[in-house]
């Protein structure tokens, strides 16, 4: 099962990375979901995977019983789940917002709101050099 | 929208039932399967089910209090939480507990304060944020 | 007064003066000049503190600051710091006077006050200073408030391109420095000046310490302005006159002297320093004098001859013998009162003709009687005529090099500078005032008496202590020297010492001195050209060519970087993981273990089947719908696995989280811009590799940390002692909670924010919306 897992997570990887790369915003959204299934799901069968024993003490007792499902990378996942929801949501707006100011999704249109799409001029030797000495 | 008087009929009934739930979970939550965390995000459901099934607007008038102070709540709780040991000359976040268990609530100390918080937070973030959508 | 209270409050207030100045100047208007009490304060407090000092004592107070960094506010006040902080705070509480005169009415003045204080807070604090980080500090926030000062007329081109020229050179040399201070911290184990000078044998022992010197000589030259980094300070003359007397003159540039002062005893016996600090102060001590030959502006001229100054300094700290020490101090304390006043004086020329050009002015002392008076006394200094101090500290110059293993080299090297100082103390103290006045009618006038008064009182300083030339070997030389030696000087100036050797050359360097200066008008032209032929070849051609070829590069490789493509940005993080992945695996030899293999159950198949299918699909898929169905089935599944795999809780929460995801998109799908057929096949394949790369990276990565796993102890420590500590039965919860609380306090924290910027998002825009084009808004409720 392990070896299944992790070739689940590595091909949710892959096409969370694939989406990632689209030109589409609403592709990379997409791409976000899926990475965090996958890191999510990576996370989890890190850990031994043991089917049916929670990590609960049973109410007469001081210890769980002898094998249990180790408690570390489910709280992470635990507090992950809930952050990428929060993720998600403040990314869905945040698209919707940017396709309405700017009336497009092609990634490849809004290159000049990241970069400066006319040359940078830099300043010549005689424009630095003031009076000599 | 058209509305379906089946969901809505549901939804009246359901919502209280699962709000109820949810508080079972939270209260529950540090001795078996819950927390603050799952009943924040069913007792969420149970809100937004109600919207859906009435209107986001039915759902506002039903809040006591507005969804952002829910989260001011929330993550003062938790965090006063924290302070409380700091009173008692303690580490910030060092758990503080009743000896005695309270009855239906079972045992009580700062770290179901914490949960409480993170219950809050949670129904907060996610009703504030799906309301917002829904009334846009 | 407790020396605590004294010195860091000195620097706080300073500090909170500075900020409110500009309010203050709004309020009180031309009172609030009356800012120069808070220098005179302290000057007073450190008047009343030389007895003290200068019977060997010193102040000390330490508050730990940052401990981690090994850095503490460490002051110290001792004889060298005092005479520093005389002349900071002395001249200080004049040069706000004389600037609230100077900038009336000027529309920054305000700020000018806010900077001036902050500067003379840095200062002081680099002189008060026993830890060397904290001297960085205030070191840098001079270099910061002189950059403003320079840029002062920030509308003017010129002022705005010296002012980042003195602050690229002095902050690279300061970060030369502090690389100095990091090694000399590592060789001594502190940072504590006092430390590093009683392990001064330890220091000198070891193999670092050269290089330690000659990064802390670098900071200590350009802020001294030293050969080749000199350039700086003449066009830093852009900044208002008030400024260049106070920082380009009189203090700021005496930082790097300071510091060489300050660590002669730690570095004075390494076998480098007499060489490199020589050379350096002999070569930057003649060319100065030299090269203000060819000056014609008053604020240039004494600019240069600045640097001639700054340069004698640190050659005779470089010469390093007793004598050669008390030089250094004395020519330190002359030449700041000197300059001082004439850097005013050109300031007062300026104001009462608008011009600085000795060529054009002449004959003007007597419609500024004052200003001559102060012109003349501080020139007679410059000059070293006597009973100025400047005579005094000329004749100890002679002494010092006449007793070097050098004399006649030394000796004549020195004459060449001193006869350029003499000349340029004629044109600058002498010309403009009593010369014949040039072709131009200037119509001068008196300014108020901010504008004489200050610099009579330095001027008249200097006739003081060099009438009474005891009074200044006393009280200010011998204290600094002592600081610096390390040990007791005496310290006796005297006006009259026979007819000595120094009393010779003082007198033919009188001669030559005024001769050149008369020649003025044949000699310059001939100088000027000289040096303009040169110019090309000098360090401030190499600035501009420098600058420009690392703005070039940032350019380059910043449009090679910052491409603005997502694609290529996430592209190349991934492609770089895998590489840096596949490096270190196999640099540290790890293999990849396969799992033992259980035969799967029939539901484990399922569930991945499903989760593979629709992960496969969804890269295809072309519907928004699909996608999100897709989405939820791959998301229930995994809340499957939990399920079965032990997680309740987990499984708990990924089911709410998947039907909450449900709805948010339900609200937001349609009004969600359609999918679209965007990238080219080409590209498509190129990111099916990067993607597949990544994937089998993660796989492997998975399965290699999945065969190390066997002994998790931080899982055993929860789980032990989540009942006996935490009161816990559900150990996942107990994590959250109690164990690592503070985590989840911070994960809620961070939700309510993505909750705030959701909300913030939607409300802004739709304040403005009415502006934007919204396209395929339709999804209307």
């Amino acid at each position: 099962m392990v070896l299944l897992l992790a070739i689940t997570a590595g091909v949710l990887f892959a096409s969370a990375i694939y989406m990632i790369l689209r030109r589409s915003l609403m592709k990379i959204l997409v791409g976000l979901l899926l990475i965090s299934y996958a890191v999510n799901l990576l996370l989890f069968a890190s850990a031994d995977l043991i089917p049916a024993r929670p990590a609960l003490v049973a109410a007469d007792s001081l210890l769980p019983p002898a094998t249990y499902a180790d408690p570390v990378p489910q709280a992470l996942i635990l507090t992950a789940i809930v952050i990428s929801f929060g993720l998600t949501a403040f990314a869905v707006v945040l698209m919707r917002q940017v396709y309405g100011t700017l009336g497009t999704d092609d990634l490849y249109e809004m290159r000049c709101t990241d970069v400066p799409c006319q040359e940078v001029e830099i300043a010549s030797e005689e424009e630095l050099l003031e009076e000599p000495l | 929208m058209q509305r379906s008087i089946l969901l809505s009929f549901a939804a009246r009934y359901l919502m209280p039932l699962m709000l109820v739930f949810s508080v079972f979970l939270l209260i529950r939550g540090h001795n078996e399967v819950g927390g603050g965390f799952a009943g924040g995000l069913v007792a969420t459901s149970a809100l937004m089910l109600y919207a859906i099934a009435l209107s986001p607007a039915a759902l506002r008038k039903l809040l006591p209090v507005e969804p952002r102070l829910l989260i001011s709540i929330g993550l003062l709780s938790a965090f006063s939480s924290g302070v409380i040991p700091m009173l008692a000359g303690k580490p910030f976040m060092t758990g503080l507990w009743l000896k005695s268990p309270i009855p239906v609530i079972g045992k009580v100390g700062t770290p179901l304060l914490f949960d409480t918080g993170v219950y809050l937070v949670v129904i907060g973030v996610v009703v504030w944020i799906l309301l917002t959508l829904a009334e846009e | 007064m407790d020396p605590l209270i004294l010195l860091t409050g000195t620097v706080l207030s300073g500090i909170l003066l500075a900020a409110c100045a500009p309010l203050l100047y709004r309020r009180l208007g031309a009172y609030a000049a009356g800012l120069a009490l808070f220098p005179l304060a302290i000057f007073i407090q450190l008047c009343l503190a030389i007895p003290a000092l200068a019977a060997g004592a010193t102040w000390q107070a330490a508050l730990p600051w940052v401990p981690s960094l090994g850095l503490s506010l460490n002051v110290k006040l001792d004889g060298l710091g005092l005479v520093m902080a005389l002349l900071i705070s002395g001249i200080g509480a004049l040069v706000i006077i004389y600037g609230g005169a100077y900038l009336k009415g000027h529309p920054f003045l305000g700020r000018f006050y806010s900077l001036v204080i902050l500067f003379m807070t840095a200062m002081l604090g680099v002189v008060l200073s026993n830890n060397a980080l904290l001297l960085f500090v205030f070191w840098e926030l001079t270099s910061i408030s002189s950059f403003f000062l320079i840029g002062f007329e920030h509308h003017k081109a010129n002022a705005r391109a010296a002012a980042w020229q003195a602050l690229l050179v002095t902050g690279s040399g300061g970060l030369a420095m502090l690389a100095g201070f990091a090694l000399l911290g590592k060789i001594t184990g502190s940072f504590e000046i006092s430390q590093w000078i009683e392990s001064s044998a330890a220091v000198i022992a070891h193999p670092l310490a050269p290089a330690a010197f000659l990064l802390i000589l670098a900071g200590a030259a350009t802020k001294s302005a030293q050969f080749p980094f000199h350039f700086w300070l003449p066009n830093a003359m852009e900044a208002p006159t008030p400024v260049s007397a106070y920082l380009h003159s009189a203090t700021m540039v005496k930082a790097g002297v300071y510091l060489l002062a300050r660590l002669f005893p730690v570095f004075g016996g390494l076998a480098l320093w007499p060489v490199v600090v020589t050379t350096l102060g002999l070569v930057t001590l003649v060319g100065g004098a030299l090269l203000a030959l060819a000056q014609t502006d008053l604020k240039r001229l004494l600019a240069y001859t600045t640097i001639s100054a700054l340069g004698s300094m640190v050659f005779f700290l470089g010469l390093g013998t007793s004598l050669a020490v008390k030089t250094a101090v004395a020519v330190l304390i002359a030449h700041a009162l000197y300059k001082g006043a004439l850097f005013l004086v050109a300031g007062s020329v300026d104001h009462g003709t608008g011009t600085r050009d000795i060529a054009i002015l002449g004959g003007i002392g007597r419609a500024m009687p004052f200003t001559a008076a102060a012109a003349g006394l501080a020139g007679l200094s410059m000059a070293g005529i006597p009973p100025l101090l400047g005579f005094i500290a000329k004749e100890l110059m002679y002494e010092t090099t006449l007793e070097s293993t050098l004399p006649a080299l030394l000796s004549g090297l020195l004459l060449v500078a001193n006869v350029g100082m003499v000349a340029v103390a004629g044109w600058v103290g002498y010309r403009p005032f009593w010369g014949q006045p040039g072709q131009e009618d200037l119509h001068p006038h008196e300014g108020s008496a901010g504008l004489w008064l200050p610099p009579i009182l330095l001027a008249a300083l200097s006739l003081l202590l060099g009438a009474f030339p005891q009074l200044a070997g006393k009280w200010l030389v011998a204290p600094a020297a002592q600081a610096v030696w390390q040990a007791t000087l005496s310290v006796k100036l005297s006006i009259w010492h026979g007819l000595t050797p120094m009393l010779g050359l003082s007198a033919l360097t009188l001669l030559l001195g005024i001769g050149l200066s008369a020649a003025r008008q044949r000699l310059q032209p001939a100088i000027a050209r000289f040096w303009h032929a040169l110019a090309k070849f000098g360090p401030a051609a190499l600035y501009p060519r420098s600058l420009h070829t690392v703005l070039s590069f940032a350019a380059w490789q910043t449009n090679l970087l910052q491409s603005g493509y997502l694609r290529l940005y996430v592209g190349s993080i991934i492609l770089f993981t895998v590489v840096l992945a596949i490096f270190t695996m196999a640099r540290q030899s790890i293999q990849l273990v396969l799992p033992t293999i259980s035969p799967p159950r029939f539901y484990d198949v399922i569930l991945i089947g499903i989760i593979l299918t629709a992960a496969f699909l969804v890269t295809r898929a072309r519907s928004r719908l699909a996608t999100m169905a897709l989405l939820g089935s791959i998301g229930f599944s995994i809340a499957v696995i939990f399920l079965l795999y032990s997680a309740p809780d987990l499984a708990m929460v990924q089911f709410a989280i998947e039907t909450l995801t449900v709805i948010l998109f339900v609200l937001v799908l349609y009004r969600l811009p359609k999918f679209k057929q965007l990238s080219s096949q080409s590209a498509k394949i190129t990111d099916m590799l990067v993607a597949l790369m990544g994937g089998i990276l993660m796989t492997g990565l998975m399965l290699i940390v999945s065969a190390h796993n066997s002994d998790a102890h931080l899982a055993r420590y929860f789980v032990e002692n989540s009942l006996p500590l935490a009161n816990g039965r559900n150990i996942v919860n107990v994590i959250l909670v109690d164990f690592r609380g503070f985590d989840t306090m911070g994960e809620i924290t961070v939700l309510s924010i993505a909750a705030l910027g959701v909300f913030s998002l939607i409300k802004l825009a739709a304040g403005g919306k009415k502006k934007r084009q919204v396209p395929l808004a339709r999804g209307k409720k």
